[in-house]
């Protein structure tokens, strides 16, 4: 068995070390090392989105990413949307446009919508497909989910404004 | 008389008529007569006492989820139909 | 109509928190003390003989716990069995299980191991030597079917039209319907329409492969953990294929990421327990998406000949069906539910269906949303529309005038009760999107029906009473789309309570009494009926607790309405009634299980405005509306979420999706880059019309709207290609390649 490498990253604010193999990638060291299973595996070849998190404020899809390339990175998952009880407006939306059905995509949508609305606080719908164009979501023909992004961008503008 | 359809796959044992007149008063009592009148039919329908796993009974219609012992009236319309479960 | 305060409502569904926080607990999240990891050998080859398998190297490697093949699995025999999908050789649901003798698919497990981590496993399982005698492999039911073809099972005899005919063969069933005089028929029609339609092999794609966690514990019990439609099902499966009685099964349900049908077989359990029963520890296996694809039941691929012929007046008179649909490398292709199908939609006096169910060295296929039904209106629907254009008669006209209703027979034999297939297609017709212009060249507007049946089976529900006025509801049905909360509300709505005031929550197999699977687009009908009834039950019991709190009378009539209970000048509240359980007799359970009777059917139809690129042949989705009828939409939000799945997977059917086949029987694009489901990019808004024809079957009206929305999209779209640039797809998909085809060989 391979030799274990320790990792120093920050996730989701907090300073967090772990060990892990050289070949285990970001996400097995997300759900199997430290237990964070909210992040998703749906293909693990880069295609479906699931396990996207956020890397030194970038998207990722953390099945492709090594465990040791974390060292000294920012990486922000599903679990740190909510801030202690208080819903993001993303998450509302979901819940309050029906967005979600079986939800196993729903932590990788939450993230990449997230990053787009940081980006871009009032996207177009064709800006929101494109956007979201690597996350797959076979229950809800995304029509659901692109209404919620779109009243959580709208609720957040309001709340600025 | 109840009015029993018989599907395609059993009009051989029935000389290829598709509706017979069958009597009784549950659908056990109906192939009981449906036997009567074609031997070997009996054993096409039923199993063990019980109707064949992959086949259900719908009398009017309805599919019945009593198989056997669901009861039918002098004009009802007795089908045994292909037993669906669905995605 | 009775006016309801929490049914056609749209709650926050009660799961909701969890699932947009990452706390969900899916299969693949669960942790155990002592876990070991498990990983499948598969077969490379489409079909082969197994000379030898040769575990030993596997079983060296340090960190492997457990190593099992198919001779660790009970003896077969001969032994026939019923786990709900008709008598079924015991040999065939172990076989798929893990191979014995024979692999029939690439991607058919061989072999097991459990290690100390996934990658020792994996490691471990390319270790196994086996040595394979490789067959000549048969992909497509025409091939299977033809003379001397390459036979995949010599157990397997052909039944013709119910009889067993002894030979061995491909075909391992042929059945017909018959119902009028179909030539009579024919010589009746003034236009007659025959075509030939080829399907390609689609699957159900949900995101969260398979996975499953076992225990076999030292007291002989088993506990299994996994993604599923029917944790009774897996119970009862897994106890069948290991031979141990269901009682030493439990199966906990775990949130499920995605159905459509295919999480209703076993794969994956039974290997887990036995590893987990040869290692002394739980044993989690999880499914790679190649896995999946490979080896996962996808829905058959099918080859299909619909003649429809009709008067010049627009009279549906005669309709014949061949329907041949590939089962996979078992028996069990959906192609009765099909043929039940081909012409649901239709009144038609004299038809003609043949079905053929034929096996092929692809994985064994399982259900996927209206199963058998998709293919069929494909065909149907093209021919129809076909028809409406040589009348020149606008399609939903052409569809209005022989539309199926109360009292129409189906070729299968019973006539419908109450449907609305008339209520569809009207509001089809008076849909702003149907009335609203093109805008474009090479523009089509198509549209087309379908038809699914709903299925009642067994359902078990308890109601507990809390003393703060909430209650709990305790259901067997595992929830894929918001179910939880569509059960609910049911409840609420007979005990007066807001949706959020009952807590319903999904238990494993030990906690409920049995429940069918999710699927059949039964849950929010039978499970709903089942709160229902279990909410009567409660109110009932309440009522006896108001009586004797007031020490009045058992027999005095007590009312219950706006959450108070009145008798006589006495009177209540439900919140303050909660508080005097203890004083009354005990906390109050209600209780119920059922296997209703009265499922009504659902009718669905689609309008697809697409434009063709005339270089590419590529299709857009311009445009698209989904219309159903919901008997009565519980909550509107997921009764359209359900609309706008199925109709992307039937747009995903229509234009993309497809299992690419090597001539050796591999699977060429078995990952979701290559396997082209539609995303975000690919659609616009997805426009729902719910229709509510109430079933008289149940207390509110329900219809399942699970699955009727996957039919129409592949028909509706294939008749937009042909309005937009003249050429008549007659295969799926209809991928840019074969549309550039078609246009070039116009
Ligand atoms: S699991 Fe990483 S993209 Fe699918
Ligand atoms: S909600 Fe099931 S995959 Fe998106």
């Amino acid at each position: 068995m391979a030799s274990k490498v320790r990792v120093e990253t920050t996730i989701n604010g907090e300073p967090t070390e772990f060990l892990c193999e050289p070949r285990q990638s970001l996400l097995e060291c997300l759900r199997d090392v430290l237990h964070l299973t909210g992040t998703k595996e749906g293909c693990n070849d880069g295609n479906c989105g699931a396990c996207t998190v956020v890397m030194n404020g970038a998207l990722v899809t953390s099945c492709l990413v090594l465990g040791p390339e974390a060292q000294g990175a920012r990486i922000e998952t599903v679990e740190g949307i909510a801030k202690g009880n208080q819903l993001h407006p993303l998450q509302q939306a979901f819940l309050e446009e029906a967005a979600l059905q079986c939800g196993i995509c729903t932590p990788g949508f939450l993230v990449a919508s997230k990053m787009l609305l940081e980006k871009n606080a009032q996207p177009t719908e064709q800006e929101i497909r494109l956007w979201l164009a690597n996350n797959l979501c076979r229950c809800t023909g995304y029509d659901k989910i692109i209404r919620a992004v779109q009243k959580a961008a709208t609720q957040m503008a309001e709340v600025k404004a | 008389m109840a009015t029993v359809f018989l599907p395609a796959m059993l009009r051989e044992l029935a000389g290829g008529t598709t509706q017979v007149a069958a009597t009784g008063a549950t659908v056990a009592e109906v192939i009981a007569d449906l036997e009567r009148q074609f031997p070997g039919i009996q054993d096409r329908l039923t199993e063990g006492g019980e109707l064949r796993s992959n086949l259900a009974v719908a009398i009017d219609g309805e599919v019945s989820p009593d198989g056997i012992r669901e009861p039918v009236s002098e004009q009802s319309e007795v089908h045994f139909v292909l037993a669906l479960s669905g995605g | 109509m009775s006016t309801y305060s929490v049914i056609g409502t749209r709650p926050i569904r009660h799961d909701g928190a969890d699932k947009v926080t990452g706390r969900a607990l899916y299969g693949a999240d669960l942790q155990l003390a002592g876990l070991l990891h498990g990983a499948i050998l598969r077969s490379p080859h489409a079909h082969a003989r197994i000379i030898k398998i040769d575990t030993s190297k596997a079983a060296a490697l340090p960190g492997v716990r457990a190593v099992v093949t198919a001779d660790d699995l009970p003896d077969s025999g001969d032994r026939m069995v019923d786990l709900g999908e008709g008598e079924t050789p015991l040999s065939f649901i172990r076989g798929n299980v893990l191979a014995k003798g024979k692999v029939l698919y690439r991607g058919h497990a061989v072999a097991g191991v459990a290690a100390v981590s996934a990658h020792v496993a994996e490691q471990a399982a390319n270790l196994i030597q086996v040595e394979y005698e490789v067959l000549p492999c048969v992909l497509t039911a025409p091939s299977a079917m033809a003379d001397g073809a390459t036979l995949l099972h010599d157990n397997l005899m052909m039944k013709e039209l119910g009889q067993n005919t002894g030979k061995p063969s491909n075909v391992s069933e042929h059945f017909r319907h018959l119902m009028g005089d179909p030539a009579a028929g024919f010589a009746q029609a003034d236009v007659v329409v025959e075509r030939v339609f080829d399907t390609a092999t689609v699957h159900q794609g949900y995101i969260e492969p398979h996975n499953a966690t076992a225990l076999w514990n030292n007291d002989g019990r088993v506990q299994i953990w996994c993604s599923t439609q029917g944790s009774f099902v897996v119970r009862d499966a897994t106890a069948c294929v290991l031979d141990v009685p269901v009682s030493q099964v439990k199966v906990t349900p775990m949130e499920i990421g995605g159905g459509f049908g295919g999480k209703i077989p076993v794969y994956l359990e039974p290997v887990a327990a036995l590893l987990s029963k040869k290692s002394g520890r739980p044993v989690k296996l999880l499914m790679s998406r190649r896995d999946v694809f490979e080896a996962t039941g996808p829905t058959p691929g099918s080859h299909i000949r619909v003649k429809l012929g009709a008067t010049k007046e627009g009279k549906l008179v005669a309709g014949e069906a061949y329907l041949a649909y590939e089962a996979g490398a078992y028996p069990g292709a959906m192609v009765g539910p099909g043929a039940m199908c081909v012409f649901a939609a239709y009144d038609i006096p004299n038809i003609v269906i043949d079905g053929y169910d034929v096996v092929v060295n692809k994985p064994s296929t399982a259900a996927y949303r209206a199963p058998g039904a998709t293919n069929a209106a494909f065909a149907t629907e093209s021919v129809v529309d076909e028809i409406a254009e040589k009348l020149g008669v606008d399609p939903l006209e052409l569809r209005l005038r022989n539309a199926a209703k109360e009292g129409t027979r189906r070729a299968d034999g019973p006539k419908y009760p109450r449907v609305g297939c008339i209520e569809v297609l009207e509001a089809m017709k008076n849909s702003d999107h149907y009335k609203s212009p093109l805008t474009g060249p090479n523009q089509g507007r198509g549209v087309a029906i379908g038809f699914w049946f709903n299925v009642g089976l067994p359902s078990a529900c308890t109601i507990a009473v809390n003393a703060d006025g909430t209650v709990t509801l305790v259901e067997g049905s595992t929830d894929i789309g918001g179910t939880r909360t569509s059960i609910a509300m049911q409840a609420a709505e007979v005990l007066g309570l807001p949706a959020e005031k009952v807590q319903p929550t999904v238990v494993d197999t030990d906690s409920v009494g049995f429940t069918a699977v999710t699927g059949g687009s039964r849950t929010t009908f039978a499970t709903g009926m089942a709160a229902h009834d279990a909410a009567q039950d409660v109110v009932r019991q309440m009522k006896e607790r108001a009586l004797k709190f007031w020490k009045m009378d058992a027999a005095t009539p007590v009312e219950f309405a706006k959450g108070v209970f009145t008798a006589g000048d006495k009177s209540i509240t439900w919140n303050e009634l909660c508080t005097k359980q203890a004083r009354t007799g005990g906390p109050v359970v209600g209780r119920a299980s059922v296997n209703p009777r009265g499922v009504g059917g659902s009718f669905a139809g689609a309008i697809a405005d697409v434009e063709v690129d005339p270089e590419t042949g590529k299709v857009t989705v311009l445009r698209f509306t989904s219309v159903q009828d919901a008997g009565k939409a519980i909550h509107p939000s997921y009764v359209e979420g359900q609309m706008q799945g199925g109709s992307v997977q039937g747009i995903g059917w229509g234009l993309n999706e497809e299992y690419y086949m090597s001539p050796d029987g591999t699977m060429m694009n078995s990952s979701l880059l290559d396997y082209r489901m539609p995303t975000a990019l690919d659609l616009p808004m997805i426009e729902t019309i719910i229709v509510e024809v109430p079933n008289p079957g149940h207390p509110f009206g329900v219809r399942g709207v699970g699955e009727a929305n996957i039919v129409p999209p592949p028909g509706a779209l294939a008749n937009a290609i042909y309005h937009a640039v003249g050429v008549r797809m007659n295969s799926l998909p209809m991928k840019p390649s074969a549309v550039m085809e078609a246009i070039w060989s116009k």
